[in-house]
């Protein structure tokens, strides 16, 4: 069988980035197995601007942002195989996967995961009435429109307020569609604040929170839509039915972790459909590693990189050797008010002075406490004048504050209650 | 010269910024959030993003963006320049599409390499 | 003139069209919609059950047993999936106890191998089972089959042996002549000796083109959940759910079952609600919920998160309670074969075969088609093959490499091959029930540009003539920056 050193599965920002991580840290012996035709996975598709302020400290495209990491793998020698396919992982490392070449095995040292997301799709959110065509998701259209040059209608809703909704309400109406509304279900918009203003405001598109498709009519195509206002419990309210005649409903409405190999591979997996990870992003399967949107779905690709870089240098440690081993961890708890936290675990005793905590909270607050208990003994302690559930936070926790076994709880409170 | 209130769109932090009649901006987080809200209310800006149809590429659209900010009002002027240019692979990063697209003194450059198929 | 008209391309119109291939007959399919096994056939339970539960005597009690009997070497020739994997039909109070007895009694006149089971058996069998269960009825044979190949490679069969078909034709009258009929439809108009009516939804209707039937199809919607193939790569014996589960039937219908499909997806459905509009397949929120509730009661864990799609079809319902097999009282060149509920889709095959031989091959005195194949060319399927075979087909054509669908892991090869069979492939639903591109959980997004773009090639049409199913389902409106 063949050997590698590395394998990285998938080549977008987060394949990408943890294969330059982990060649900085030392692997040579690198293969990234990207199923697509190109390397930069779906930024591609997002030739909108506003990626890289962090990482290039300016605002590129998708595609600029995506050939930035093409051009530094390709500096490094990297190998790269294009449409290939993994079919398989095991737990003792060995990835199956199938080109035109044929179905090749690799028993590989460590593994990055890197397969990214899919959306949700419009049966998963069991959206009512008839199912004609005309109902698409937000990344399908944007990759009909923005590499095929193909429209998938002339007027149309968006459910959902996620960036890719707002971003595509945009596209669309600047390719000559008149797009009717967004509706959100939730009474604050998921999308980032900037894409409000651009991509919503700029074109006099109206919002409707608190509100959800409640009819899909059309035999064959699209025809017609139903929104209604829901209560406080996500439940439609008789009575405050919108109907829009639409050809087209486009749903930004979720990205769930591409991460069925993982599943079949018999790692622990999280709610959100992603590996359970420690802070150093390997899973329960030691040596291998998943980062990006495989792992949680990140709002900014400037954090996938950062976190795959940091997958790709913990992936190099390990395959030389220099990972410490039966180290104690402990595991973290999203508690009040937090939606989730990544990672799971962190180890205890390892050389790295902090770990990096992400997560998101529930729904906006204004002045609050984020707290880091363990046992009720408060770590660390944030004040934040404002937090909403679309911005992902990261901070870092000195790891000299933890005690073995007891678990770390994230909360938030108000400024008043502490 | 009105108040108001605005959303920054320099960076998806999104800073609340408030210009007052002076235009003295409060709210943003960084200089370039100053700059921008001045801007907003005396000549709002912005980068237009698109596509252009390409020949000889193995996809059918090739990426494009004004190199820099152009008048809100120009947009859709903007997007008919756009849309009537056809180009030939190969294509890289910053090469010119339009020069001076719209009058606006704004090149439209492409942001993807496309190679010859 | 021709020998046969046969009325829908429903998977009875299309073994129908099979049995009839047989013989040296000149046969025509007439469908209305863009492929066969668009309708009822598409959107059902896809049960092949045991027969143990249709009244002893009854056309359905017939036909379900004998079907059910062809099925596994039908579905060997037809290359189709199809697994026994048995069928649990549960009590979960005591006093249902005595109703399993019952059902018990009447399996046995069926001639339908059955065996009750304690409480611990069952659990045994099923673990995810609810733990209130009381006893359930095992009936071995009864299985879960793939219906759209089913339906479509009993067709493509049928044309390999001679039979024609026409889509996207429906037929708009029939005028019976002396010893044949004059069926016109949107497009054309045909003469033919014998007209086997298998209309489904629209049978009643098209039974009273030729006279007054005193019967009715009352179509009933059932709405279902679709669930990802969450453990498709473990054994049968360590499944999430084994068996097809099924509650016992009330008065308010046969209930809410799950079942696992072919594909490794499970589906929990359908309801049962009558339906003025044949084509009225909506779901609704409220009925989803009873159908949510009803698979809960089987099976408590049903992982609800991982439901990828909902969908709802309707039955053709007759009023009569049982199938309708018989020539009209008027015409005995005009076969009804109408009302095929359930257990139409097990009973299929032995439905094909009797209308054949018992009530079209006498009246036409047809000879044995000698040149008669029962099997088609078997179906390429790489990723069930073994590395050393994959890779022996991917060197004789790469394109068995080239992954389209991820979800399903659907080759390019594979899709090729769909589009080029003799049964015509011509939408992207028709794609999708042929090579399962576009079924799993991204539900096409990420293949459908890729599958749009071979229909186009395919057929030769511009991206914005693709349709995903029906007339006028077009996926793309327009192409950007047109010349104007």
């Amino acid at each position: 069988m063949l050997t590698k050193d590395l394998v990285i599965i998938g080549g977008g920002s987060a394949g990408l980035a943890a294969a330059i991580g982990a060649y900085d840290n030392g692997v040579r012996d690198i293969l990234v197995i990207e199923k697509g035709p190109f390397l930069g996975g779906i930024l591609n598709q997002c030739i909108h601007n506003g990626f890289g302020l962090t990482e290039f400290k300016e605002e590129l495209t998708g595609p600029e942002f995506a050939s930035r990491f093409i051009k530094q793998a390709e500096e490094r020698g990297i190998e790269c195989l294009l449409n290939s396919v993994v079919t398989n992982v095991t737990c003792d490392k060995v990835v199956t996967f199938v080109n035109k070449g044929g179905t090749t095995k690799i028993k590989a040292k460590a593994i990055v995961m890197a397969a990214g997301c899919y959306e949700r799709s419009p049966g998963a959110i069991s959206l009512p009435g008839d199912r004609p065509s005309g109902v698409i998701n937000a990344g399908q259209a944007q990759l009909y429109l923005n590499e095929h040059g193909l429209m998938c209608g002339k007027r149309v809703f968006i459910l959902g307020s996620g960036d890719i909704g707002l971003i595509m309400a945009r596209r669309l109406t600047l390719e000559g569609a008149k797009v009717l509304g967004v509706a959100e279900l939730c009474a604050w918009s998921n999308g980032l604040n900037r894409n409000m203003v651009q991509c919503l405001d700029d074109y006099n598109i109206p919002l409707y929170l608190s509100h959800t498709v409640t009819n899909v009519i059309g035999k064959s195509r699209l025809e017609k839509i139903v929104i209604s206002k829901v209560d406080e419990n996500n439940v439609p309210i008789e009575g405050t039915e919108k109907e829009f005649e639409v050809d087209t409903l486009i749903l930004s409405v979720g990205l769930i972790p591409n991460n069925i190999l993982m599943v079949k591979a018999g790692a622990e997996i999280a709610r959100n459909n992603g590996c359970l990870v420690n802070d150093k992003l390997e899973t329960s399967i030691p040596g291998i590693y998943s980062c990006g949107n495989v792992l949680h779905v990140h709002d900014l690709v400037d954090n996938v990189v950062e976190e795959a870089r940091e997958a790709g240098k913990n992936a190099a440690k390990y395959i030389l050797g220099n990972n410490e081993i039966n180290l104690s961890s402990i595991n973290t708890k999203a508690g009040e008010g937090i939606g989730y936290v990544v990672p799971a675990r962190i180890v205890i005793g390892d050389d790295e002075k902090d770990a990096t905590l992400k997560f998101r909270v529930r729904k906006p607050s204004k002045d609050v406490y984020i707290l880091f208990e363990q046992n009720g003994k408060v770590l660390k302690k944030m004040f934040k004048p404002a937090i909403i559930p679309s911005e992902m936070e990261i901070t870092k926790l000195s790891k000299e504050l933890l005690v073995k076994g007891d678990e770390l709880v994230i909360r938030m409170v108000k400024k008043e209650a502490k | 010269m009105e108040e108001r209130d605005l959303i920054c769109i320099v960076c998806p932090r999104g800073c609340h910024l408030h210009v007052d009649k002076d235009l003295n901006v409060t709210g943003n987080f960084c200089p370039r959030g100053a700059v921008y809200g001045k801007q907003e209310v005396t000549n709002p800006t912005r980068v237009v993003t698109s596509t252009v149809r390409i020949e000889g590429a193995n996809l059918a659209m090739c990426p494009v963006k004004t190199k820099d900010p152009i008048p809100k009002g120009k947009i859709f002027e903007v997007m008919s320049s756009i849309n009537s240019v056809k180009i030939v692979a190969p294509v890289h990063i910053g090469d010119v599409i339009i020069k001076d697209v719209a009058g606006t003194g704004v090149d439209v450059v492409s942001t993807r390499d496309m190679e010859k198929i | 003139m021709q020998d046969v008209i046969i009325i829908g391309a429903g998977v009875i119109g299309s073994f129908v069209a099979r049995s009839l291939s047989t013989y040296k007959l000149n046969t025509l399919v007439l469908e209305k919609e863009t492929d066969v096994c668009d309708v009822t056939s598409m959107a059902n339970s896809a049960i092949v059950h045991s027969g143990y539960d249709p009244k002893p005597g009854t056309k359905k009690a017939f036909f379900n047993v004998r079907g059910n009997k062809m099925m596994e070497e039908v579905c060997k020739d037809l290359d189709v999936e199809f697994e026994k994997c048995g069928t649990l039909t549960v009590a979960i109070h005591d006093e249902q106890l005595p109703l399993l007895d019952e059902l018990l009694v009447r399996a046995k006149e069926n001639g339908v191998e059955a065996v009750l089971l304690t409480k611990e058996e069952v659990i045994k069998r099923e673990p995810n089972i609810n733990p209130n269960v009381k006893a359930a009825l095992l009936c071995p044979t009864g299985g879960i089959v793939n219906p759209f190949t089913l339906t479509a490679h009993a067709m493509e069969n049928a044309i390999d042996n001679g039979v024609k078909i026409h889509l996207s034709e429906e037929v708009i009258s029939i005028t019976p002549k002396d010893d044949y009929f004059i069926v016109k439809t949107n497009k054309s108009e045909y003469e033919t000796k014998v007209v086997v009516n298998a209309a489904g939804l629209a049978s009643d209707k098209i039974a009273r083109m030729v006279e007054n039937v005193d019967w009715n199809i009352n179509p009933r919607k059932g709405q279902y959940f679709v669930f990802s193939p969450f453990d498709k790569w473990k054994k049968n014996e360590e499944k999430f759910v084994r068996s097809v589960l099924f509650p016992l039937p009330s008065e308010k219908g046969k209930g809410i079952l799950v079942s696992r499909t072919t594909s490794s997806n499970y589906i929990a459905g359908p309801s049962s609600e009558p339906v003025n509009d044949m084509t009225d397949l909506s779901t609704d929120a409220s009925t989803l919920r009873k159908v949510k509730e009803g698979a809960l009661s089987l099976v408590p864990n049903m992982p609800f998160g991982n439901s990828i799609r909902v969908f709802s079809g309707n039955r053709a319902t007759p009023s009569t309670h049982d199938f309708i097999i018989e020539p009209s009282k008027t015409y005995p060149n005009f076969i009804n074969v109408a009302g095929i509920e359930s257990p139409g889709l097990a009973s299929s095959p032995a439905i094909g075969e009797y209308v054949t031989n018992e009530l079209v091959v006498p009246l036409l005195n047809a000879k044995k088609n000698e040149g008669y194949k029962k099997t088609i060319k078997k179906y390429i399927k790489p990723q069930t093959l073994s590395v050393e075979e994959q890779n022996e087909i991917i060197k004789k054509n790469p394109d068995y490499g080239q992954i389209v669908c991820n979800c399903e892991l659907v080759s390019l090869g594979e899709i090729k091959d769909a589009l080029n069979r003799s049964l015509p492939c011509l939408t992207n639903k028709a794609l999708k029930k042929r090579t399962r591109a576009g079924f799993g959980p991204c539900q096409g997004g990420f293949c459908q540009p890729e599958v749009l773009r071979l229909l186009s090639e395919r057929l030769g049409i511009a991206p914005t003539d693709v349709l995903y199913d029906k007339e006028g389902s077009q996926i793309i409106l327009n192409k950007v920056k047109e010349d104007k």
